[in-house]
């Protein structure tokens, strides 16, 4: 099946009682069993069926085959957030005295996770170029149990090679790949194929990518989601809500068209944006001046998706100047909409990094983050021309 | 404001935009910036407005201020389940290398979150009967950080004296008590009056009310509750979705009328249980011969609707029970307006060891029961026909 078919047709059970051909909204918080013997098969085996939404709905049940079947998955776990999905990802395998290899460019929310949550429980972390496998290498321990890669990365979009850094996790026993993919979305970028153990999305963006709800994924083996699912998603409570997951599927029925569309536009947009006299610099996977990181993405990536960042020319002020004069292009953080959106990653998605750290990163004081949606591309270009022409210097 | 009245008016604001009397559904993941400037202050640390859903929303905020009300807080959080409130207020009060204590009867899930989650992190635990106020003072140790109550406890109905044990846990400096008003609700208990420094909710009981969703609720101090909010909600991602935070609030709205009804249900039940010959003993804090009806008396306006039945014939005469009602539903959860009943051993308490389990009173003959709003004299019936087909008894 193309990848299309199976965006729309995967996981889907048309509704044996009625025949309703979008699956109902199984908003209830418990399941009324036959009897007790029931309700002691349940207790035996949680995927034998529901009984407690905390710990599967239906409806939420259905977005997590969808998604293990389109990330190649044995199976998923439906979460509130992205976050939630990160944050079990990776503490259902690790503990007090356990390492933790992560990128140096990830969301700044799974940054703060990462260096200010979790070292409270006795966790350690390095902090290492993913893009430089080397570097990983050089970062394991033999108390290592995550490495955790962000690709392409939030916000400076830089490819890391999945393959090579699978290659050295597995070189050590007991340690776990795990992959944001939230920029590619599994229509782009399947990490388990290059043998990542574990993908995490958030839902709430090109998932669902109308800006609806919140949500987040992890696929992978059946065993490590069964560990995810009990005792994590039951202890940290963060489920999934039945209409929420109903809405991201909703959402994901058009993925494959939006995503088309999304990479069309943006590579338009970043070429455009290439060329302007106030523009310093792109980053978007799609340039051939990317370098390597475009080599790295024409290999492990179908398209080169719809992020980008730029950095503007007049340092702080000018972005502030195209951020307060885009018309069409709105600023406010998330990404993955299908209305296009701008932001400032120093002071909103990496608020939480010290400049210090954002400098080294490459995330500058200029920069401005750009989630090209699904508008006319004629469109968008005028707005961003327009705003980039306000910029005084 | 009187109770009732409370229930209904409070945190209500009519929207300003169209007048709408109930508020709109928020449900959006990201809100526009109006400029730069507004983007900058966004993500400073304080109470700011609404930027991104994952750690406040309108909807989520509004149900929070009516429950601060109800539970005369400063403040509240509104998360994805009561254990996504339970987990997130522990642990933003514990650490690796820190230690709490526990009553010996909690919730199921609560005792795994407890003893099997936050071990791997490094927090030690000390399990006590709280029954006896002493006892809490005798596990005191220098690193103690939380003492969390459960009061009625799930699902032997045990009542503990929140004052004494809060007394007793604030005679050491930095121990924050926390109670789980889950059974008990504002209805009848406000654990921050008697000294409790925190209370958290399972939302997805009586205050929804009606079993549509899962929800929680942490309600504390100002500082706390941000703290609650950045970074444990924000690192965690147990966020709850929108049209959950309005179902909740729909339900609220008959909160106190829906309370009287279940607790006179549930005192007749009760005591027509007791009197029932295939009845061993019956959980109920209304009634004199519960162990914890003098503390219920002195800190619960009435008693809920929650109770448990030790049945004649072993788990066998449970079973048969659970079986043959009609109107009762066999199912986890509680505080819906449908009665439910469950087995504790194999439902809400299966993560406990039998030993465990036997040795604080759960034991392999008991139903819990949840008593609903139909006809009292429905239920009464229901139960003793179902009762009645007990063999050997």
């Amino acid at each position: 099946m193309d990848l299309n078919t199976r965006v729309i047709h995967e996981g889907q059970v048309h509704d044996p009682a009625t025949g309703s051909h979008v699956s109902p909204i199984y908003q209830t918080s418990t399941y009324v069993l036959p009897n007790f013997k029931e309700a002691v098969r349940l207790n035996q085996d949680v995927n034998a069926g529901f009984s407690y939404s905390r710990f599967g709905s239906p409806t939420v049940a259905e977005f997590e085959r969808k998604i293990a079947a389109l990330e190649g998955a044995e199976a998923a776990l439906g979460t509130a957030s992205g976050l939630a999905a990160i944050s079990i990802a990776t503490m259902s395998k690790l503990g007090a005295g356990s390492h933790l290899i992560f990128g140096d460019v990830i969301y700044g929310c799974s940054f703060t996770l990462f260096t200010q949550i979790l070292p409270h429980y006795g966790v350690e972390y390095t902090i290492v170029d993913t893009t430089d496998p080397e570097a990983v290498k050089k970062a394991m321990r033999p108390n290592t149990k995550v490495i955790y890669v962000e690709t392409p990365a939030n916000p400076t979009l830089k490819i890391t090679d999945i393959a090579a850094i699978a290659e050295i996790a597995h070189a050590q026993k007991d340690v776990t790949l795990v992959v944001d993919s939230t920029f590619a979305s599994p229509y782009l970028q399947n990490p388990l194929a290059l043998g990542a153990d574990a993908v995490v999305h958030s839902a709430t963006k090109y998932l669902c990518g109308h800006g609806t709800a919140l949500g987040g994924v992890i696929a992978g083996k059946q065993a490590y989601i069964d560990r995810c699912r009990m005792p994590f998603i039951q202890c940290f409570g963060s489920v999934l809500d039945p209409f929420a997951a109903w809405q991201i599927m909703q959402g994901m029925k058009s993925l494959g068209l939006r995503m088309e569309r999304h990479c069309e536009n943006a590579q338009k947009v970043a070429e455009f944006l290439e060329g302007h006299k106030n523009v310093t610099k792109v980053y978007y996977p799609g340039l051939p001046s990317f370098g390597k990181y475009h080599e790295l993405a024409k290999k492990q990536m179908r398209g080169f998706g719809g992020m980008m960042s730029v950095d503007i020319k007049g340092g702080q002020d000018g972005a502030a100047t195209v951020m307060e004069s885009v018309e069409i292009i709105s600023l406010a953080t998330s990404l993955g909409n299908i209305d296009s959106l701008i932001q400032h990653s120093p002071s909103m998605s990496h608020f939480d990094m010290t400049p210090e750290e954002r400098h080294a990163v490459e995330i500058f004081d200029g920069q401005v983050r750009l989630s090209v949606g699904c508008e006319c591309v004629d469109d968008l270009i005028a707005d961003l021309d327009q705003a980039l022409n306000k910029i005084k210097l | 404001m009187k109770f009732n009245t409370k229930v209904i008016h409070e945190g209500q604001g009519v929207d300003p935009v169209t007048l709408a009397h109930v508020s709109p559904i928020y449900q959006t993941s990201t809100y526009i910036l109006p400029d730069y400037a507004a983007a900058v202050e966004a993500n400073k640390p304080g109470d700011p407005g609404f930027h991104y859903s994952r750690t406040k929303h309108p909807s989520e905020y509004e149900l929070s201020c009516k429950l601060a009300a109800l539970e005369l807080t400063e403040a509240a959080v509104s998360c994805a389940s009561g254990l996504g409130a339970i987990s997130l207020a522990s642990m933003n009060l514990l650490s690796s290398g820190d230690h709490f204590i526990f009553g010996d009867v909690v919730y199921g899930c609560t005792h795994t979150l407890f003893t099997k989650v936050l071990p791997k992190f490094g927090v030690e635990h000390t399990i006590v009967d709280m029954k006896d106020p002493e006892a809490v003072r005798q596990a005191l140790r220098p690193n103690t950080k939380m003492v969390y109550i459960e009061t009625p406890s799930n699902p032997t109905l045990k009542c503990v004296d929140i004052r004494a044990i809060a007394d007793i846990a604030h005679s050491q400096e930095g121990i924050t008590v926390v109670t789980d008003n889950t059974f008990a609700t504002p209805f009848n208990t406000n654990p921050a009056e008697l000294g409790s420094d925190v209370v958290v909710h399972s939302l997805t009981k009586y205050l929804c009310g009606h079993g549509t969703v899962v929800a929680g609720v942490v309600c504390g101090t100002k500082e706390f509750v941000q703290s609650c909010r950045a970074p444990y909600l924000q690192t965690l991602g147990s966020t709850i979705d929108p049209f959950a935070a309005w179902l909740v609030m729909q339900g609220l709205k008959t909160f106190a009328v829906r309370m009287e009804r279940h607790c006179e249900n549930a005192m007749k039940v009760a005591e027509f249980l007791e009197g029932h010959p295939k009845v061993e003993r019956v959980y109920y804090p209304g009634l004199a011969s519960h162990p914890s009806h003098e503390i219920a008396k002195k800190q619960m306006r009435s008693f809920g609707a929650m109770m448990s039945a030790d049945i004649k014939g072993g788990m066998e005469g449970a079973a048969t029970l659970m079986d043959n009602v009609r109107i009762f539903g066999l199912a986890t959860s509680l505080g819906t307006v449908d009665s439910l009943i469950q087995h504790s051993p194999v439902m809400s308490h299966a993560g406990m060891t039998p030993e465990a389990r036997h040795a604080v009173e759960i034991y392999d003959n008991q139903v819990r029961i949840s008593v609903g709003l139909e006809d009292v004299e429905d239920l009464i019936e229901d139960l003793d026909q179902a009762l009645s087909l007990i063999r050997h008894a």
